[in-house]
């Protein structure tokens, strides 16, 4: 049984973990026991939906062994949990789809391995949007992600962001130092920035999708969600790289992202987006994006303001794009090879199996997507919606390009147009829900790196983040504007616990 | 652009997902409200841009043509709903 006073391990920074785990101040097992502690205690949260405790000790005590030999790498005996888009070994991997019901893969994600070989200890599965479709965490088949976060003198359920709003959530609230997302329009960025954690999105090919449920496969990207900008640098190093099992992994050397974090901004030019003030943007979130602005200034870079023209057109182009990727994707789910099979009626054929089988399986936003793809990508509609979305993706990329061109070395954005909404509050209109996207899709579009940073709260007592978006491939000198305005924003508090 | 509810049944029945006659008109009503949505792409001037491909041009990695796994008929089968003799069984296909 671990002591009270151990549970406070379960807030130590990944960093701080990693450290204390050397200096043998405490165990990989004691650790992941109070991991484990809070996990159990913040079921209320809905974040972590199989959880994998035996594994977790099990882990604990091989790294625990590796430690005491010296020579372990940074996440020996880091405690993770992992999004349940992750393929892993033996344990069910469901994308929180009904679909994929009993589902236990007989191999392990690219990801997943890299972090197991060295040394992390998986916790469990966490919640997500069912196959990552959504934006408040609603449309998983576990029951939505509750936040840790209350607005101030207010008991109702708010959102933690979609689609990773189990590990924002489980970070957010101190269950694990570290989780595992994925992003495809914003589903680490937008989470983070609600739950007040770092959420990184790696440049596209930077880290093998291999092993992880396809949503749009030209858009998805792993990454990770920690607590701090120097997490986040650990955390990426050790999921990236090429990858033979993923042709579209790119064999681009990796830096030791943490030893090159220097914070340093200092004659660095900041582009501000012009597009990206919106009509009708909260004038706290404008607020928001001004402070960000001075302190980059007071740290000593140069505030430039760019203009992106087509931006306001990612949101139509994504919303062709990622479906008709998911309608090709989602085409494997038939009822024949694994997962869920709907039952039959007499005479019912291959055909009725299938229609019947992602009739049940398939949540109704999901089935939306997959009927736009479907429509789409059809006769008569492929060169009018498809072939013209990815034109306008190579624009959206290309205003990007330009920037860069002229000297901005990274941009300034907020990472959503508001802080988290109630649970239920807009899971009506699916057009509306798009919206959450409108700062962070054009990065997924572009396949550039993006982190989303905690800058502050809001009147509410609800946190607030800013984006920065990158150079391709060049995720450290992204961290090092993350780190000067996480230094500059100072310490946040975490959520009030009523859990 | 207004999709009716024959064009959703169309739609549905490619998608193999079965939609019931009555929930076809709030259907289509969906469909309509995100395809007006992506209607605003017709405003954009693409003449002459080629379809993005890839983040930084690369030639996409080929590697030698050979079995590199093998011999998994057991975990291949392992998550089947349906198995029988080393196969996956499906209703009835052929009369």
């Amino acid at each position: 049984m671990t002591a009270l006073a151990d549970l406070a391990l379960a807030d130590l920074t990944l960093a701080e973990a990693r450290d204390g785990l050397r200096a043998g101040d405490f165990t990989a097992l004691e650790l992941t026991d109070a991991c484990i502690a809070r996990v159990e205690g913040g079921r209320a949260l809905n974040a972590f939906v199989h959880e994998t405790f035996e594994v977790a000790r099990e882990r604990a005590r091989f790294a625990d062994n590796r430690l005491a030999l010296g020579m372990s790498p940074d996440l020996c005996g880091i405690p993770i949990g992992i999004k349940d888009l992750f393929c892993t070994e033996g344990v069910p991997s469901q994308a929180a789809s009904r679909i994929l019901e009993g589902f236990r893969p007989p191999y392990e994600s690219t990801v997943t391995r890299k972090l197991r070989e060295g040394g992390a200890v998986m916790l469990g599965k966490l919640n997500m949007d069912e196959f990552a479709m959504g934006s408040s965490n609603e449309t998983s088949v576990y029951g939505p992600v509750v936040s840790p976060w209350r607005a101030e003198g207010s008991e109702e359920a708010l959102t933690p962001g979609g689609s990773s709003g189990g590990s924002a959530a489980a970070v957010a609230a101190g269950l694990c130092p570290a989780a595992l997302g994925t992003d495809t329009g914003g589903s680490i960025r937008q989470p983070a920035a609600f739950t007040g954690i770092v959420g990184l999105k790696p440049t596209y090919g930077r880290v093998s999708r291999w092993g992880i449920v396809a949503f749009a496969s030209s858009l998805d990207q792993a990454g990770p969600m920690t607590r701090t900008v120097r997490d986040a640098a650990i955390l990426l190093r050790a999921i990236a790289g090429g990858d033979p099992l993923d042709s579209t992994s790119a064999d681009i050397p990796v830096p030791d992202y943490e030893k090159g974090l220097s914070g340093d901004v200092r004659g660095k030019v900041i582009g501000i987006p012009r597009e990206y003030r919106m009509e009708g943007m909260p004038e706290e979130i404008e607020r928001l994006w001004e402070r960000g602005r001075e302190w980059l200034r007071e740290a000593g870079a140069t505030i430039r303001d760019i203009s992106l023209p087509h931006t306001r057109y990612a949101l139509p182009a994504y919303y062709v794009i990622a479906p008709a990727e998911a309608s090709s994707n989602l085409a494997r789910y038939d009822g024949v090879r694994y997962g869920r099979r709907a039952a039959l009626a007499p005479g019912d054929g291959v055909a009725e199996m299938m229609e019947r089988t992602r009739a049940e399986g398939f949540g109704p936003e999901v089935q939306r997507r997959v009927m736009v793809g479907t429509y789409v990508l059809s006769a008569g509609f492929y060169d009018a919606y498809y072939n013209r979305a990815r034109r306008v993706r190579a624009l959206i990329k290309r205003d990007f390009e330009e920037a860069f061109a002229q000297g901005v070395d990274a941009i300034l954005t907020p990472a959503t147009p508001s802080a988290a909404f109630p649970l239920g509050s807009a899971s009506d209109d699916p057009v509306q829900m798009y919206l959450n996207d409108v700062f962070t899709v054009t990065v997924n579009l572009a396949g550039l790196p993006g982190v989303s940073v905690p800058a502050g709260l809001d009147r509410r007592g609800l946190p607030l983040g800013l984006q920065v978006i990158g150079r391709p491939w060049e995720e450290g000198a992204l961290l090092d504007v993350a780190a000067s305005l996480e230094r500059a924003a100072g310490p946040l508090p975490g959520p009030a616990r009523w859990w | 652009m207004a999709i009716d509810a024959d064009t959703a049944r169309k739609v549905a029945r490619l998608a193999r997902i079965r939609v019931e006659e009555e929930r076809l008109p709030a259907l289509a009503k969906e469909f309509d409200a995100i395809l007006g949505f992506i209607a605003q792409l017709e405003e954009v001037d693409v003449e002459g841009v080629e379809p993005m491909t890839s983040v930084t041009p690369m030639r996409l990695r080929r590697r030698a043509d050979v079995v590199t796994e093998g011999n998994r008929q057991a975990e291949v089968l392992l998550n089947a709903p349906d198995a029988r003799a080393g196969f996956f069984a499906v209703p009835k296909v052929v009369e």
